[in-house]
């Protein structure tokens, strides 16, 4: 009961605070600005957090917060500050058509993913919420406590997949040294 | 004798809102007894008196201390962002004041109604809240420094954010090697380990606490890591605008960070509420309240007690004592870094041997499971006399001048500082002012 009432609340705020971050810096003078929009980020992050913790996901809420919320955010507002983003704005979407792709893009998303868990045959992914693999689940997380769920699959089963994800990540970061030192020079 | 039950029902409730109530009451008491010592310790080291007009030795300096904020005039810059002025101390405050919810403060008190945990929350990603939280406090900073639509607040509030998200990588990577010797991210579990191994983890893991202590600094912003609010730079940084309670707000904030950095440093490397010797290990393992295993690796019951609970109490206490002493202590002894110096020691310094020191951890670990070493006092020495080396090594090496530049010597041809370099392009529009 409690737990329901949570969610509709966490799923109404992050709903809510995504719609802030694509109209929050539409409003320029009047309180709208990318530092606007990415305090609603942030609340997003943080709902969606609120709503891992009903799922039991205790681990995965501490990380959201911790590493999107608390600090690829603030390097967000910090580089939004640095180059004082914000005072001359400038929409990047222009004129009914940019209106209209945006619209179709978001609406195709949506389809497609309400499509997988909700059409026909979609849902397996949620079979872990069936009362017999939550019991699992709960004995799993009394015997290896809520990091050992998560660090024993990913350090063995899907280890290679995970140390692709750390290469990808290096190479995106060199990627963005060598252009933003090509810039200086 | 009959089996030790946790408390539960309508006894744990009152029990839970007893405890909620408590912690909260001392934390304030702490916070701002700490604000009366810092003042005296101040005045001890520059030899003077320090505030001694109100009550007794100035006992009572906290309390004129808030009457006087609550009645001040509070100011409102024409200028800034009226939201986010008022919203910043708030942001700032709430993640100060709730971490210290994980901290296990003394033995589990036993009731008749049950056994009591001398923790507030016991939830199982321990440590990851109290990051995952107190990651979010910069966000008080660096809105507060913004919306005061200042420069000097605003340099503050940049200076916050760069300089957290430099020493959370350090702070973060220094505790993996307590995690990975305690095996879980709660903090009972890692009080429980030092009492079974019969180390605190301050010796295992030496060189980790010493990266925990320098990041702690520079999270809590004190001295000599103060850039977000350097006076000699910035009037005061980021609280430059504020006046009254919402100043006041920001101090409790600092103060109340310092606290639960103080407990951290006391749980995680000396060991919580646990005293030398035996006799207080307490620790619920599947279902009983265990003291530890005797040589055939069965478990034996502890005993808990109420004057166990009072003298661990008094422990913990006197550990976080000391630390929020030595905070203020290296306050009123070093002085402040320039901001280069700071970012070359958290990327240049502190992440590599953080880095360097989770591999020696793991692979000693590593060595000793494969030897057949049981998790002990042997265990620990190992470790000990590894971590030894390293912290000499680390020490050596971090106190000779290579990495950075001492205040000293402000420039040199033949190794200039590293100052960040910005290009300005003159004619370009919208520097010129803001």
């Amino acid at each position: 009961m409690v737990e329901t009432v949570l969610f509709w609340i966490f799923g109404a705020v992050a709903l809510g605070s995504a719609f802030g971050v694509v109209m929050g810096g539409t409003l320029p003078g009047k309180g709208g600005s990318p530092v606007a929009s990415l305090l609603f980020m942030v609340s997003t992050l943080a709902s969606v957090a609120g709503i891992y913790v009903l799922l039991e996901a205790h681990f995965l809420a501490a990380i959201q917060v911790m590493v999107y919320a608390g600090a690829i955010m603030v390097l967000f507002l910090f580089v939004i500050m640095l180059l004082n983003l914000g005072h001359e704005y400038q929409r990047d979407m222009k004129g009914w058509m940019a209106s209209l792709m945006l619209f179709l893009v978001s609406g195709a998303l949506g389809g497609i993913l309400a499509y997988r868990f909700a059409g026909p045959g979609g849902g397996a992914e949620l079979d872990f919420l069936a009362e017999a693999n939550t019991a699992a689940m709960d004995a799993a997380l009394a015997e290896q406590g809520a990091v050992g769920v998560i660090a024993e699959p990913l350090y063995t089963t899907y280890v290679v997949p995970f140390e692709l994800t750390g290469i990808l990540l290096l190479v995106a970061i060199v990627g963005a040294l060598a252009l933003a030192k090509r810039r200086v020079a | 004798m009959d089996m030790l039950q946790p408390i539960s029902g309508v006894p744990a409730l009152v029990a839970m809102v007893g405890k909620v109530l408590a912690v909260f009451t001392a934390t304030m008491l702490v916070v701002a007894y700490t604000t009366l010592a810092e003042r005296k310790i101040s005045a001890w080291i520059q030899d003077r008196s320090g505030p001694n007009r109100v009550g007794p030795w100035g006992l009572l300096q906290p309390i004129a201390d808030g009457i006087k904020n609550f009645l001040k005039e509070e100011t409102m810059p024409a200028t800034a962002n009226r939201f986010w002025f008022v919203a910043g101390p708030m942001l700032s405050i709430t993640p100060a004041l709730v971490t210290i919810a994980v901290v296990p403060f003394a033995a589990p008190l036993p009731t008749p109604w049950g056994v009591v945990d001398m923790i507030v929350a016991d939830i199982p990603i321990g440590i990851l809240y109290i990051l995952a939280l107190s990651s979010l406090g910069v966000y008080g900073l660096v809105l507060s420094g913004w919306s005061s639509n200042n420069k000097y607040a605003f340099l503050g509030g940049l200076r916050a954010s760069a300089q957290m998200v430099s020493y959370e990588v350090a702070l973060g990577l220094s505790l993996v090697s307590v995690l990975m010797l305690a095996g879980n991210v709660t903090l009972t579990q890692v009080v429980w380990q030092q009492q079974e191994m019969g180390f605190w983890f301050a010796f295992p893991l030496s060189l980790g606490f010493i990266l925990f202590l320098i990041s702690a600094f520079a999270e809590t912003n004190r001295l000599p890591f103060d850039m977000p609010e350097a006076e000699s730079e910035l009037v005061t940084g980021y609280h430059t605008e504020y006046s009254s309670m919402k100043f006041s707000m920001f101090f409790i904030a600092e103060y109340s960070h310092m606290l639960t950095a103080s407990a951290l440093m006391a749980t995680l490397f000396f060991g919580g509420w646990d005293l030398p010797g035996a006799w207080d290990n307490a620790f619920w393992h599947e279902g009983m309240l265990i003291a530890g295993f005797d040589a055939a690796g069965a478990p034996i019951l502890a005993q808990p007690a109420w004057w166990k609970t009072l003298l661990t109490l008094a422990g913990f206490g006197l550990k976080t004592v000391f630390f929020l002493f030595l905070y203020i202590w290296v306050r009123w002894t070093l002085p402040r870094f320039r901001y280069d110096q700071v970012m070359s020691l958290g990327w240049k310094v502190m992440l590599p041997t953080a880095l360097a020191y989770v591999m020696v951890v793991s692979a000693t670990v590593l060595v000793l499971d494969l030897l057949e070493v049981s998790y002990g006092f042997t265990f620990g020495l190992v470790l000990t006399l590894v971590s030894g080396l390293c912290t000499v090594a680390f020490l050596f090496f971090l106190d000779s001048d290579r990495i950075i530049s001492g205040a000293s010597v402000p420039y040199r041809q033949d190794r200039p500082v590293r100052m960040p370099v910005t290009q300005v392009d003159a004619g370009a529009p919208g520097l010129s002012g803001d």
